[in-house]
């Protein structure tokens, strides 16, 4: 099976992401967001990172309502695996696929840097190999990545550990469907798959995502 | 404005003389489009006219060119089948004006010149200069500027990953915001702006055309700008998800062979970009400017004019016309054949059926007047007297303080707000020498860096201009590469008045004979001049942009202490200074010139050294001196050190002084012989341990002692203080 990743305009982070898929042993298959079905044999599909439509109205807001989604909202309900990373996280709470919302980091400002993240919920496919309380070391690079939603009824997959919690509730880094199958998560695990780049703490995600 | 009082070329900015020679180069008066579009191709910022016959002496040749100056960016093989494009340019005036478009749309800029060379743009970096953050103007100025440059940078998805910013009243009046831009692209596929072929289409590409921008070359960049005229309209605004897109779309087109030429539509916009590229292929070009997408209505002139941002030109066989739509629909992209080429050599634009100028494509390029500027040498500066200087009361105190100077600490403030890893290649992020980004199918990594040392050059011109293209190699050669090739930014005062048009060509014969010395050449470059207001004028400041090449990029070199152990030494020689340093905290005195040849040899040791794996870290001595050398090192790697500095005249010449070539390297114990032996001539002194919580520094009977935790903490809240 392979890994889906879909490109819309203003996609920026797609080719890390095949690399990351393809740094695990996985095959990679580019996706455009104008098609209307996934190709044959996708276990799982990757929403990466970037600035889809320039961030028109919300980030996310036009990219959830593009052709491709549809496929996407299909292959959920056919139990695949979604990976939603920063815009792709947006992406998937503007399509409700993924619960809450993301608002403006509390610092009002764009956010580069290394972050510490643990796992907080292990019951999912995404999380299982990892084990609650499992740290990662990934980036963050965002502008809006303050998750908003109710903690208490939603899965919350990962969690900033220190101060790096953008104005998160419960300094959430990544969330769970309720299904277990959709996660999506602020921090760039694409940018964490090898040695040279100072973590490989991303390459758990992408196994997951290359053996679906 | 009336033309009774003020004919209209004045108020173009243009002199009678050259309203005379536009006159004898038609054979007729021109109409008023075509006066519009000799002002602006003609003015400063187009045509260096004032600067031009100086830049011929820049060492702009060698064994990797591809292309060198005179192109939209310059470009130089790297390996077998891989070239990297490199340029830096101002957008000064208009980020004085409107600080967030202006910087965000000098991104943009930068980024399409790489672009038109059909280039892949992999690394962006800027060179900033403010006044004192104490000045409300500045810190709106700076905060903003970052701003616009994050927003711009972040969208379009291209890292970036280094630069410089200083602040000094000198550029109150006249910020400074420099962008360069790094791409890579196949030696066999390097696009060129020269346009051929008759009956070619001219395809207009991406955003429709509008009145922002405006006059922007001629009115902003290129007089100096005083307080009573609003030049808001002047400034272009941007649109990063269009230029995204754009880059696609080119990148598509290029790599497909679709086009025959490409060019970006930067100043004077359809003009410039059309002119150009008729000029450099020898053609003519014929515009038909009611076929130009509009955002409004706009008058032919204006059309030719506007500078509205996120445009390209292309040059399109017939043939293949239709295709080359197609992929820019699918990028959203609008694309409109907007004219054709001719052979007879003249850019005719037409509206309603009139010819509204027709003008020999070459008048407006070649045939711009180039002036020889006034050079009268200032008074020579004296070294200081170190009389002159109060001592510090406390060494550790005086430390610290330097290390939360804006101009000393941490620019976390500022790289934290851009996105320097997408495209997860960079493996030495900022805040230390150069960065470092890999090459992507290759075991090859390329460092940038940007540097200047513009007190030393206003103090020095020839002297400053070296300096500044050494800082940038031994920070290229710090993270272990070798100096590749560099662009630089020339961002003077008026060259009508004073000494500024001396210092510009002194500056010029510095940095060529240190770019000479390192055996490397500029491929690309720009003047900005007229950084002046009736108060101030900006220090010389001659940023050089720098690439170099690390063969094996797993032996990067970092600049933090690696382990306790291991053995730190100074390498490289030169006396350390007061004179224009942080600590002296303005220009006066007279520094040292480098001695270029010296340093070269230093590089060279540098990036053997990495190379052999026998440094564990490297970092360059500039702002602060050894002092804050040896703490950015400690920061960086949480580690302290115990060192003893050679004896000065006084200790905080020691500590603070600056010069030279100096760099602070570690290594294990048993690879310093082989780091001695490696070393040649090059000075090599032994100063001291790694190890522990503390930075402990003795020089003769003085010390001073800071812990790693206290520096962090002065470093790191410098700059959020002072803009919080």
């Amino acid at each position: 099976m392979s890994v889906a990743v879909l490109r819309f305009p203003g996609s920026l982070d797609h080719e890390s992401a095949q690399r990351a898929v393809e740094s695990v042993g996985g095959i990679a298959t580019s996706v455009w967001h104008a098609d209307a079905e996934l190709p044959a044999g996708v276990g799982a599909v990757v929403v990466p990172g970037g600035f889809s439509y320039g961030d028109h109205l919300r980030p996310g807001a036009v990219a959830s309502r593009a052709p491709i989604m549809g496929a996407v909202r299909r292959h959920v309900d056919r139990g695949g695996l979604v990976l939603g990373i920063c815009n792709g996280f947006q992406v998937l709470c503007e399509a409700g696929l993924l619960p809450g919302a993301l608002r403006p980091n509390a610092t009002l400002t764009f956010v580069c840097r290394q972050a510490s993240v643990e796992v907080a919920d292990d019951g999912s496919p995404w999380t299982a190999p990892l084990g609650v309380g499992a740290r990662l070391s990934i980036p963050i690079k965002n502008n809006q990545g303050a998750w908003f939603g109710h903690p208490e009824i939603d899965r919350v997959a990962l969690r900033y550990v220190g101060d790096d919690r953008l104005g998160s509730v419960t300094a959430a880094a990544g969330v769970l469907d309720e299904s277990g199958r959709v996660l999506g998560l602020m921090p760039h695990p694409e940018e964490a798959c090898d040695p040279l780049l100072g973590s490989t703490d991303g390459q758990s995600l992408f196994g997951v995502a290359a053996a679906a | 404005m009336s033309g009774a009082t003020k004919p209209k070329h004045r108020a173009l900015g243009l002199t009678d003389r050259e309203a005379e020679r536009i006159t004898a180069l038609l054979d007729r008066e021109p109409t008023d489009p075509e006066l519009v579009m000799f002002s602006l191709m003609w003015s400063e910022h187009c045509s260096y006219k004032h600067s031009r016959r100086l830049l011929g002496r820049f060492p702009s040749e060698g064994p990797g060119v591809l292309q060198g100056p005179g192109e939209n960016a310059g470009v130089v093989e790297i390996e077998p089948g891989r070239a990297l494009a490199l340029k830096i340019e101002s957008h000064n005036h208009p980020s004085a004006v409107e600080p967030f478009e202006g910087a965000a749309t000098g991104v943009g800029g930068i980024v399409r010149d790489i672009l038109a060379m059909g280039a892949r743009p992999i690394a962006l970096l800027d060179s900033l200069r403010f006044g004192e953050l104490r000045s409300a103007r500045s810190r709106h100025l700076f905060v903003r500027s970052v701003a616009g440059i994050g927003h711009y940078g972040n969208c379009i998805g291209v890292p970036t990953v280094g630069g410089e910013v200083a602040f000094d009243d000198r550029y109150e009046d006249s910020c400074l915001v420099n962008a360069m831009c790094v791409g890579v692209v196949e030696p066999g596929r390097v696009l060129r702006a020269a346009a051929s072929g008759a009956d070619n289409a001219v395809v207009l590409i991406g955003n429709r055309t509008g009145a922002d921008g405006i006059g922007g070359a001629s009115i902003l960049a290129s007089a100096e700008l005083d307080e009573d005229e609003d030049r808001r309209p002047s400034v272009q605004v941007s649109d990063p998800f269009t230029e995204r897109k754009l880059m696609d779309c080119c990148l598509e087109l290029a790599s497909s062979d679709l086009l025959v030429a490409l060019q970006d539509l930067g100043a004077a916009g359809l003009t410039s970009a059309s002119s150009e590229m008729a000029a450099k292929g020898g053609v003519g070009i014929d515009i038909d400017l009611d076929a130009v997408p509009l955002r409004q209505a706009l008058t032919p002139a204006e059309i030719l004019v506007s500078e509205s941002q996120e445009r390209m030109l292309a040059v399109v066989e017939p043939r293949l016309l239709d295709e080359v739509i197609r992929v820019c629909r699918r990028w959203e992209l609008d694309a409109t054949r907007i004219g054709v080429v001719t052979d007879d050599g003249d850019l005719v634009a037409r509206s309603g059926g009139e010819v509204v100028a027709r003008i020999r494509a070459t008048s407006l390029t070649d045939e711009a007047p180039a002036y020889r500027v006034a050079l009268h040498a200032p008074s020579p500066s004296e070294p200081l007297d170190l009389a002159d200087v109060p001592e510090p009361t406390d060494l550790a105190t005086a430390w610290r303080e330097l290390l939360g100077r804006p101009n000393v600490a941490s620019k976390r403030w500022v790289f934290e707000q851009y996105d320097h890893l997408v495209g997860a290649n960079t493996i030495v992020r900022p805040g230390g020498d150069a960065a470092v980004v890999r090459l992507p199918g290759s075991n090859r990594a390329i460092a940038l860096t940007t540097d200047c040392a513009e007190r030393h050059a206003e103090l020095d011109a020839r002297g400053g201009g070296a300096a500044s293209v050494l800082e940038a190699a031994r920070n290229i050669a710090a993270v272990g590469a070798r100096p590749l090739a560099a662009t630089d930014c020339l961002n003077f005062a008026n060259p009508e008045k004073g000494s500024t048009g001396w210092r510009l060509r002194e500056v010029i014969e510095g940095m060529s004979q240190a770019l000479e010395a390192l055996g490397i050449p500029i491929v690309s470059g720009n003047v900005s001049l007229y950084n002046e207001s009736p108060a101030r004028a900006i220090y010389p400041t001659p940023v050089v942009g720098m690439v170099g090449v690390i063969e094996d990029a797993a032996a990067r070199v970092g600049h933090g202490f690696v382990d306790s152990g291991d053995v730190v030494l100074i390498a490289g020689g030169g006396r350390p200074r007061l004179d224009a340093s942080e600590w002296l905290g303005e220009a006066r005195g007279c520094p040292d010139r480098p001695d270029a040849a010296s340093e070269a040899r230093l590089c060279e040791l540098l990036a053997r050294a990495g190379e052999r794996r026998l440094v564990q870290s490297a970092h360059d001595v500039s702002g602060g001196g050894v002092a804050v050398a040896l703490a950015e090192c400690a920061i960086a790697g949480r580690l302290g050190a115990d060192v003893e500095l050679p004896v000065e005249r006084r200790a905080d010449e020691a500590l603070f002084g600056e010069g030279g070539g100096r760099v602070v390297v570690t290594c294990r114990p048993r690879n310093l012989d082989a780091l001695r032996d490696a070393a040649g001539g090059v000075p090599l002194t032994e100063i001291g341990t790694v190890g522990g919580d503390l930075l402990r520094v003795r020089i003769g009977s003085d010390m001073a002692e800071l812990s790693v935790a206290d520096a962090t903490n002065a470093y790191e809240a410098g700059i959020p203080e002072v803009v919080a």
